[in-house]
């Protein structure tokens, strides 16, 4: 790969990153300082809506409303505490550099342009890194128990594409308690009375006026009911969309609707194309299998990643010697061994399940094995690091990690892509804001591991806190309320989905439409996708979707608490997502990060970018009806991106 | 290499609670379920189970689930009358069907407490725990008043304590595993959780007597001793958390100046 190419991207006039310019170091102290300002006393005559209460949602809500603003926060479960981010195991990053090995600001700025392979713009890049140890400071002060040393400071451990130890933690469950942090915060400015809080509440449309955000449908899916909230401002922070691939580590209430649905309003979605497959993950049972469970990538920093040199290998594995492993990760990337990125770990163990090496019944798994650790440290430390994983492998397997070594593959995790944002986070409707991993922003191509808690309460404590009120003092916003044109539409067209759903009456489930998108997604567009397959699966989604729409079986009504019926809105937007997915995948001629391309590798199968082509996030609007979904009607906007900092070289975990 | 756990199906008579609504009234129905894998978990069993029902145009059975790896708490389910199941330190979703055998029947019911009132079937409304959170299960901090993470060391022992507290899930199993509907164990948690922090200490007094006030308000009983939570926690909260919220509250209304 040649180095240091120039791109030869046009820039789309639509869209405006607001980025700033000059030293990278100074851009967001320069930025903030020449964004407008509302007055504390003129905070309170602004709402503001939040969509979702994970990490991004919860921490959002809760510092806007500490700053005056009225909120109201959304989410789809019974409590805002059961986001998502509660499942996150390892840890958050934080440029603390406690650990006196060398990390700084620049460092993790560094290592995450890298990690995300050259698609994440610097200047946002450079901010996480900037704030994140503000975050550790702010949890901290919540009293989240991180993990301490004997002197009582706060310890750290190690994770994928980092050389230093800059990850915080609390036992194998840092997002749970870095969610209920954000949580408890939120819930106290419920007590103080300025955040409204609305559970089990699904956004079915966005509503706008005059082409700015001013609010959102819900249906309330315990009584069923419509109801149409209004306001100044609008954040998403609804999560990402792994789940259209059926399986994956999200939980299964996971979606892309809310996304959608503004995407079908005017949002351009960035990048779908960009998933990440998460290397440990406990591997499929069998065809009733409803998602998959992740073993934290803080694991690769003490088991030893490795497959039988004989792939018709019959012995247990603990009765396979040293001279017949490959400790395949050690051997191909000495210098990161088995902590290379996750994409660079899942393609290596999906290589050598390709080539007949697997392990276990289906032979679709490759061994991790702490045998080594145990020996040296006792099962006693092993246990208090990681006890808790363990158990639950023991608990989904019935075996005995501690003296049988762990199964692990591949798995959807994470979802790069997303609303496009420009620095503010504003996405390309006026008033409508992203967070977290429903945007696009930070992680380029591929995430690194401990930075999607780092990047959602980025989001939520320290960037929209100040962006938002930049959108107030300069936009003109009349009062709207619920008799409004377009709100009475939006709720309209939202009861008019939900009535066609449940009239279709046909004899396919749900889940079974699902499951099929998830096969095609998985199997054409996964870990390798070429252009047979991506164009193939193209059709065999446009074919499922039509399949859907005519004979998909929803049953009970739409007035009451109804579980197949939320699904059943759900995948009807992945099937039109899932497309636009495909169609990105297939645009997107190179290969970089999680997104791998057969035709654009390596003699040693590694990733090979196209920087002369492809330096850009690819944007796309969509130009076709809101009723229907029409897959070319998606058009392609490009925002270039510049690296004056860290110089786009290939990417090597090697030496 | 061997595995040990060989794929059989089993053949299970489930009686599962139906309820339409809220106010309707609810019975038990029984559904025969053949050659379920032994690899599944509970709620992939109920998950076979809803599409059987859906293919013959039944209603399928409502029940709460989300992450599906024993963290977010919104999987419930009293299965034959212990709460997530028969398994210590497991959730619902977390309970795999080798732990049944072969001919069984499994009595499924939704958590039992007024202060959880049933949504539909299985599923329960759990929001008073969030307005017990909101009484006071927090440190008044706002974003950007933190100080440096290392300034205020903590122990590693009362970390770890804090830590053990602060795992709590917040599902409710330990008030539907209660005789009384006691919430002790999830507000102890809490409770125990701040102020074993420094950080949690200036408002100890406070927080303690509004969630206790919020708890009884909400209806759920008070604690007899019987330790039925602890064993039906999957977090593992101790009960010794119990212990130490009475000494808190204790503190609270006798000797604190915070001038509760």
């Amino acid at each position: 790969m040649a180095e240091g190419h120039a791109t030869t991207t046009q820039g789309s006039p639509r869209l405006q990153s607001n980025a700033p310019t000059g030293d990278v170091t100074t851009r967001w102290d320069r930025h903030k300082f020449d964004l407008k300002l509302v007055n504390p006393a003129n905070k309170r005559k602004f709402n503001i809506i939040v969509v979702g209460t994970g990490l991004a949602g919860s921490s959002a809500a809760a510092s806007l409303a500490e700053l005056g603003y009225n909120v109201k926060a959304f989410c789809f479960q019974d409590s805002p505490r059961r986001a998502h981010s509660i499942a996150a195991q390892g840890g958050i990053n934080a440029t603390k550099n406690y650990c006196n090995d060398g990390d700084s600001v620049w460092r993790l700025f560094y290592d995450t342009v890298k990690g995300g392979d050259f698609r994440a713009r610097e200047s946002n890049v450079y901010r996480l890194a900037s704030v994140s140890t503000n975050i550790v400071d702010q949890c901290v002060s919540q009293g989240v128990p991180f993990q301490r040393d004997y002197g009582g400071l706060l310890a750290n451990r190690s994770f994928g594409g980092a050389q230093v130890s800059r990850t915080f933690y609390a036992r194998g469950q840092t997002g749970q308690q870095l969610l209920l942090g954000a949580y408890s915060a939120l819930m106290r400015q419920v007590d103080l009375g300025k955040v409204k809080m609305f559970a089990r509440r699904e956004m079915l449309d966005l509503i706008q006026v005059d082409g700015v955000a001013r609010g959102i449908v819900v249906r309330n899916l315990i009584t069923g009911e419509f109801e149409s909230h209004t306001a100044d401002a609008v954040l998403l922070c609804t999560g990402g969309y792994g789940n259209v691939f059926y399986l994956s580590t999200n939980a299964k209430g996971c979606n892309v609707t809310a996304a959608w649905r503004c995407h079908k309003r005017g949002a351009f979605f960035a990048n779908p194309c960009f998933t990440q497959i998460h290397p440990t993950c406990i591997p499929v049972s069998g065809d009733h299998q409803s998602k998959l469970t992740l073993m934290s990538e803080s694991l690769r920093n003490d088991g030893r990643v490795w497959v039988p040199k004989n792939p018709g290998e019959a012995r247990p594995a603990n009765e396979i010697p040293d001279d017949d492993r490959d400790y395949f990760l050690e051997r191909r990337y000495a210098a990161f061994g088995n902590l290379v990125p996750r994409d660079v770990a899942s393609r290596a163990a999906k290589k050598a399940c390709d080539e007949g090496f697997g392990v276990g019944e289906t032979k679709l798994a490759v061994y991790l094995d702490f045998r080594d650790t145990i020996k040296r440290d006792g099962a006693a430390v092993v246990k208090g690091k990681y006890g808790n994983l363990f158990q639950m492998y023991a608990k989904i397997t019935g075996e005995d990690p501690y003296s049988t070594p762990m199964r692990i593959y591949p798995a959807v995790h994470y979802t790069m892509g997303g609303l496009w944002v420009d620095y503010n986070l504003q996405t390309t409707i006026p008033g409508l804001y992203c967070l977290g991993e429903a945007n696009f922003s930070d992680h380029g191509a591929n995430r690194l591991g401990a930075s999607a808690l780092m990047q959602g309460l980025a989001d939520g404590y320290f960037v929209i806190p100040y962006t938002i009120g930049h959108h107030f003092a300069t936009s003109k916003l009349p009062k709207i309320t619920d008799d409004h044109p377009e709100v009475r539409g939006a709720v309209e067209a939202a009861k008019a989905r939900v009535n066609k759903l449940l009239g279709i009456k046909g004899s396919r489930s749900v889940e079974s439409f699902h499951r099929a998108l998830g096969k095609i997604m998985w199997e054409k567009c996964g870990m390798a996708r070429n252009e047979a397959g991506l164009k193939f699966a193209e059709q065999e989604i446009a074919a499922l979707r039509n399949e859907f729409w005519s004979n998909v079986r929803v049953m009970g009504s739409g007035e009451a608490f109804n579980q197949n019926l939320e699904r059943a809105g759900r995948v009807a937007d992945f099937l039109e997502f899932g497309e636009l997915l495909v169609h990105d995948a297939l645009t997107r001629e190179e290969s970089c990060g999680g997104h791998f391309r057969e035709e654009h590798q390596t003699e040693d199968n590694e990733a090979k970018r196209n920087d002369a082509d492809f330096c850009h996030a690819a944007a796309w609007e969509y130009t076709g009806g809101h009723d229907s979904f029409v897959g070319q009607k998606e058009q392609l906007h490009k925002e270039p991106l510049t690296f004056e900092n860290v110089h786009l070289t290939t990417r090597s975990y090697r030496e | 290499m061997t595995t040990p756990h060989a794929h059989r199906g089993l053949n299970l008579t489930l009686k599962i609670w139906r309820q339409p609504g809220p106010n309707a009234r609810g019975e038990f129905r029984t559904y025969e379920m053949q050659n379920v894998s032994t690899d599944m978990s509970f709620l992939e069993m109920l998950d076979v189970l809803n599409e059987q029902l859906i293919a013959k145009g039944e209603e399928p059975v409502a029940f709460d689930y989300d992450c599906r790896e024993g963290i977010c708490g919104m999987c419930s389910l009293m299965i034959n009358g212990q709460a997530h199941g028969p398994d210590r330190a497991t959730t619902t979703c977390q309970l795999h069907m080798r732990r049944f055998s072969d001919g069984d029947t499994i009595v499924i019911e939704p958590w039992r407490a007024s202060a959880f009132p049933v949504i539909r079937d299985l599923a329960v409304d759990r929001s008073a725990f969030d307005r017990i959170i909101t009484a006071g299960g927090y440190v008044s901090v706002n974003t950007g008043n933190a100080q440096d993470a290392n300034c205020l060391p903590v122990g590693r022992d009362r970390q770890e304590k804090s830590m053990a507290a602060a795992a709590c899930i917040g599902c409710g199993a330990c008030v539907a595993a209660c005789k009384n509907a006691s919430a002790m164990l999830f507000v102890s948690a809490k409770v125990s959780q701040l102020a074993l922090l420094p950080q949690g200490v200036p408002e100890r007094a406070r927080r303690v007597t509004r969630m206790v006030a919020q708890m009884d308000k909400e209806g759920f009983g008070g604690c007899t001793n019987t330790y039925e939570c602890e064993a039906a926690c999957p977090a593992e909260v101790s009960v010794t958390n119990i212990a130490r919220l009475n000494r808190e509250y204790l503190r609270a209304v006798v000797v604190s100046e915070e001038g509760v």
